[in-house]
């Protein structure tokens, strides 16, 4: 075995303790890496995003993002780029926002998002927990 | 090994055997490479064994934690003007490593200032991903355990490699473990088939119970946990102080009769030595 034949890409160690974290929480929590990649989603995101982690896996920005609308109070549409995960993955600062959100054909919810970015104890960007909490 | 004991050393007829001092490993490459695991309290006997002709020894701290650096003092290389000492550690988010040591290593805990060994200091920060020292590899990443904490992999020219992940919590708060992928699970990279993996063992089941968070494994999980890396032989590593030798065998014995591990277990014993 050679040191180049083992390929594990292991999540940093504080991705992996907020994925336990998120696992124990009611509220839905999604964790999305620096790309914007979806890595994780709890079981009580499952219930809003209408998908199984077990079943999607990770997605990618593109493929995660169309899963559902959001919009502002006044149920105009925001843009992909000034969604609150977007601004703190491309900000890298907390952001909260209540807005209308909706999966698929289902029923609009009246959600506050707020999106946190992780920043390692060497000031290394993680990715950012979005927690949705119904108003 | 120069020393297999968690937390606080433990010294005493009860457990002479696997040893009272705390962690300190030491690896020797055959090119005559010296790197140091850990600087607890069993680095002493160590910096006593040293040849005069030593002209450089790397020291790899996993973490800073008072089991893990209380023997530094009393290292007697860092005496020497002629050696050259890097030490490899993590810094904190507001502190280096060097401010961080010098916090032990100055009065009232210390009667010697850091900045006043004789010897030629380099401090080396990590995680810094892959490093070359003399002959080996050296790969450093933050595991699981309170404050920054780190494991290493090291990989010798021909690919054989051990891990050292003498502090380690890969389970914490899973329902079961290990439930989840390599690419999920703390430390699993470095110890990715290693010929050799040294791991935190230090509770029973029973007593891992009561110690969730604490940052350290029970023997079951540290099993599973080679299981899960692919390791080759396992040393259960970082004994509880409260444990006898006695205890150790038994734990052992039961820990071995519950996992079946598939690997050869040698529970880490002070004064053992294994060739790669």
């Amino acid at each position: 075995m050679t040191a180049t034949q083992h390929v594990v890409t292991v999540k940093p160690v504080q991705i992996i303790l907020a994925r336990q974290l998120a696992g124990s929480m009611a509220m839905p929590i999604l964790i999305v890496d620096p790309e914007g990649t979806l890595i994780f989603f709890n079981e009580s995101a499952e219930l809003i995003l209408d998908q199984r982690f077990e079943e999607t896996g990770e997605m990618r920005a593109d493929e995660w993002s169309v899963l559902f609308a959001i919009a502002d109070e006044e149920r105009h549409p925001i843009a992909m780029q000034d969604r609150p995960t977007m601004l703190a993955i491309s900000e890298r600062k907390p952001v909260s926002r209540t807005v209308w959100m909706q999966c698929r054909e289902r029923e609009w919810l009246h959600v506050i998002i707020t999106a946190i970015p992780l920043i390692g104890e060497q000031r290394d960007f993680l990715g950012v927990v979005m927690i949705f909490w119904e108003v | 090994m120069w020393g297999t004991r968690g937390s606080i050393a433990s010294p005493g007829p009860e457990t002479a055997r696997y040893g009272g001092n705390t962690s300190c490993v030491s690896v020797l490459g055959d090119e005559g490479t010296l790197l140091v695991l850990d600087a607890g309290t069993g680095i002493r006997r160590l910096g006593a064994s040293l040849p005069v002709s030593l002209r450089r020894v790397d020291i790899l701290l996993t973490h800073l934690h008072m089991d893990h650096i209380q023997g530094l003092g009393f290292f007697a290389p860092l005496y020497r003007e002629d050696l050259d000492v890097h030490l490899w550690g993590p810094g904190s988010a507001t502190l280096r490593l060097q401010a961080r040591l010098r916090r032990y290593l100055s009065p009232p805990l210390f009667p010697v200032n850091l900045s006043e060994l004789p010897c030629r200091l380099t401090f080396h920060e990590v995680p810094a991903g892959e490093s070359d020292i003399g002959e080996f590899r050296v790969r450093s990443a933050l595991v699981c355990h309170p404050g920054p904490t780190v494991g290493y992999r090291i990989t010798r020219p021909d690919g054989a490699a051990l891990a050292y992940l003498p502090d380690h919590e890969p389970a914490l708060a899973a329902l079961r473990f290990p439930s989840l992928p390599r690419a999920w699970t703390s430390g699993a990279d470095l110890a990715a088939e290693v010929d050799l993996l040294i791991h935190d063992g230090q509770y029973s089941t029973a007593e891992y119970a009561c110690h969730c968070g604490w940052g350290h494994s029970s023997l079951e999980q540290a099993f599973a946990f080679g299981a899960l890396a692919g390791a080759k032989h396992f040393v259960p590593f970082h004994h509880d102080p409260a444990h006898t030798d006695a205890d150790i065998d038994r734990m052992m014995a039961e820990a071995i009769e519950a996992g079946r591990p598939e690997f050869p277990v040698t529970p880490g014993t002070e004064g053992t030595t294994i060739a790669l």
